[in-house]
């Protein structure tokens, strides 16, 4: 009788243990994510009212809000982006377009890859002594948005020239065949065809950004007052302000858990809108995509 | 017809425009040098601040004792403790994350129908993105409690233990372990995706199974991208701060499952606010120790990659 035929199925229980494990652990990493999404939320939900979002804390009126920090976010946010996105994307189009391979181009990418991998408790210890005391911005908003734009410049360089390469060759060539100079080139053509990438990688920056406590926590303080003047939002920049991460850390040491729930939920909303966004433009401009759709409709 | 002068032509050149291009390329020259710029910057300031207490306290007493009394009358500095708990936590963390990581990027790029990966994806998409602030709460609620009640299991009746209510090393290091999990899953899927059909496809055909075939023909022709997983991850456990100062119990220890423990990370953090004169200084030493580790990490990495690249053009 013959035993080796390939045509009987071996029974291998090794396969089956192997396959079980693979499920497990499938299995175990849906739970987690699934689990502390669902137990911020059952916890936190109840927390989040109109007052939570609009008053800030104060003993003299008995609230316990969170607008100063909302407030902080966005400003951290927008100062941040103003001065990392013009220097990732220039970084990105140098690389890209400039840049002729060697010595130079290796060291840029090695450090920017080097920037990528830092904690971001190492951005905020140097932030706290560069920034803020060397050149003297103490606590404010503005240390820890020049100490973020260290920690998300690997991103936004990154996703801009991954944008880039996807821009065929042709619509240089095209553009230079025709006596377009280079900078005239890249305004027009390279940038607005890269667009949505270098927004995809703006959008992740901003969840990087609302995330991010380490590198905040000695950089732009813990302040949490709203302005109260049109002057005042101005000078706020100079003033220390915590992010909703830094005051849910506080809440937590504080033991108010109730309000870090509900700061958390707030933190988890946020992030989840920034991954569908991401999600819808990644699938919308996909330049290889775009170019299968059109090829299917000629069809 | 009038002849137009309007500056957007793109066929003249005058001097002006040639000022224009070259200022454009200066710029963007700077901008690309940003990076180098900023790495250096860092390097140096960790050096500055960190490298004067080394001096002052003597390396051997910072890296090799094991008494942390910052603030005492006669203050000690020893960070080995620290040190060893940042070593052994991230091992810890990389023992449990890693299997289940690897796995789960199995699942997901050999074993799973197409349509369950769409669903599944997004939702593990999801882990990186959440603070680590937001895991921090979870642990102190959910796996500090456990942890308590594992450690009146274990130490039941014992006199010699320190209670430390489920903050400890343990804790840490499933916090860690879950926070690691994003990393390794989507670089080793992308290194498992990577690997050309052919491969299975032969392995296959010799009549191996398809666990076989995963696991002696796929997973080993992924493995320089896998390593970088790994990498990746021994990178991210180390550096986190704030979601495992929660946990930790945050007093200096040797690294036992149960002990409460500080890491480097969680130093700086804790008392980062209220030290001055050498204190601070060697808190910048505990950074410096980090960078270190950190660097090593990067090299690894670039090695790793490269030797990746040099296979791939085999």
């Amino acid at each position: 009788m013959q035993t080796n035929s390939i045509y009987i199925k071996k029974k291998h229980p090794s396969d089956a243990v192997l396959t079980g494990l693979i499920y497990l652990c499938a299995l175990i990493s849906i739970f987690i994510v699934v689990g502390i999404i669902v137990y911020v939320f059952v916890r936190g939900v109840g927390q989040i009212d109109w007052t939570f979002l609009t008053t800030v804390k104060s003993s003299k009126n008995g609230t316990y809000g969170i607008a100063g920090n909302l407030l902080n976010t966005l400003y951290i946010i927008i100062i941040t982006l103003l001065i990392a996105t013009p220097l990732g994307v220039g970084a990105a189009i140098y690389l890209n377009e400039y840049a002729k391979p060697g010595r130079l181009v290796r060291a840029i990418e090695f450090t920017t890859e080097t920037l990528s991998g830092i904690p971001s408790i190492i951005f905020g210890m140097f932030g706290m002594v560069f920034f803020g005391t060397t050149l003297g911005l103490g606590y404010s908003i503005l240390t820890g948005a020049l100490t973020l734009t260290l920690l998300i410049l690997p991103l936004i360089t990154r996703n801009t020239q991954e944008a880039l390469r996807t821009v065929p060759d042709s619509y240089r060539s095209g553009a230079l065949g025709i006596g377009a100079t280079k900078w005239y080139m890249i305004r027009t053509i390279l940038l607005p065809s890269a667009m949505p990438g270098i927004i995809t990688g703006v959008i992740l920056a901003i969840g990087r950004i609302v995330g991010e406590s380490a590198a905040l926590i000695f950089t732009a303080g813990s302040g949490y007052f709203l302005p109260k003047s049109i002057g005042g939002a101005f000078s706020k920049i100079l003033e220390s302000g915590g992010t909703l991460t830094i005051e849910m850390y506080l809440r937590m040491t504080n033991a108010e858990y109730d309000a870090a729930f509900g700061i958390a939920v707030v933190l988890l909303v946020i992030v989840l809108f920034i991954n569908a966004l991401t999600k819808f433009l990644t699938k919308r401009f996909d330049v290889t995509r775009l170019d299968e759709r059109r090829k299917k409709k000629s069809k | 017809m009038k002849q137009s002068t309007s500056s957007f032509s793109i066929v003249g050149s005058s001097k002006a425009k040639t000022l224009t291009e070259r200022i454009a390329a200066r710029i963007f020259l700077v901008c690309g040098v940003f990076a180098i710029l900023a790495v250096v910057l860092i390097t140096a300031y960790m050096i500055i601040q960190g490298a004067p207490a080394l001096g002052q306290v003597g390396i051997g007493e910072i890296l090799l004792g094991t008494v942390w009394k910052p603030t005492a009358a006669d203050p000690s500095f020893g960070i080995l403790y620290i040190i060893l708990t940042s070593i052994i936590g991230t091992a810890l963390a990389l023992v449990i994350g890693v299997p289940i990581g690897l796995f789960t990027a199995i699942f997901l790029s050999e074993v799973a129908p197409k349509r369950l990966v769409k669903i599944v994806k997004p939702i593990i998409e999801l882990l990186a993105g959440i603070p680590s602030v937001v895991y921090g709460l979870v642990g102190l609620l959910v796996l500090n409690p456990l942890m308590y009640k594992l450690e009146m299991a274990v130490f039941k009746g014992s006199t010699t233990h320190q209670w430390t209510g489920g903050a400890n090393l343990l804790c840490a290091v499933l916090v860690l372990a879950i926070m690691i999990l994003p990393t390794v899953i989507n670089i080793s899927q992308s290194a498992l995706e990577a690997v050309p059909r052919d491969y299975r496809m032969t392995s296959l055909a010799l009549g191996a199974t398809k666990i076989q075939t995963i696991f002696h023909v796929t997973l080993p022709a992924a493995k320089s991208g896998i390593a970088t997983a790994v990498v990746l991850g021994v990178g991210r456990a180390i550096g986190e701060a704030m979601a495992i100062t929660m946990v930790a119990g945050n007093s200096v220890n040797l690294p036992l499952p149960f002990n409460s423990v500080r890491f480097l990370t969680t130093a700086m953090v804790s008392e980062m606010s209220y030290s001055s004169g050498l204190h601070r200084k060697v808190l910048f030493t505990i950074g410096l120790v980090l960078f270190a580790f950190i660097m090593v990490i990067n090299l690894v990495l670039s090695r790793i990659m490269k030797k990746g690249a040099q296979d791939a053009d085999k």
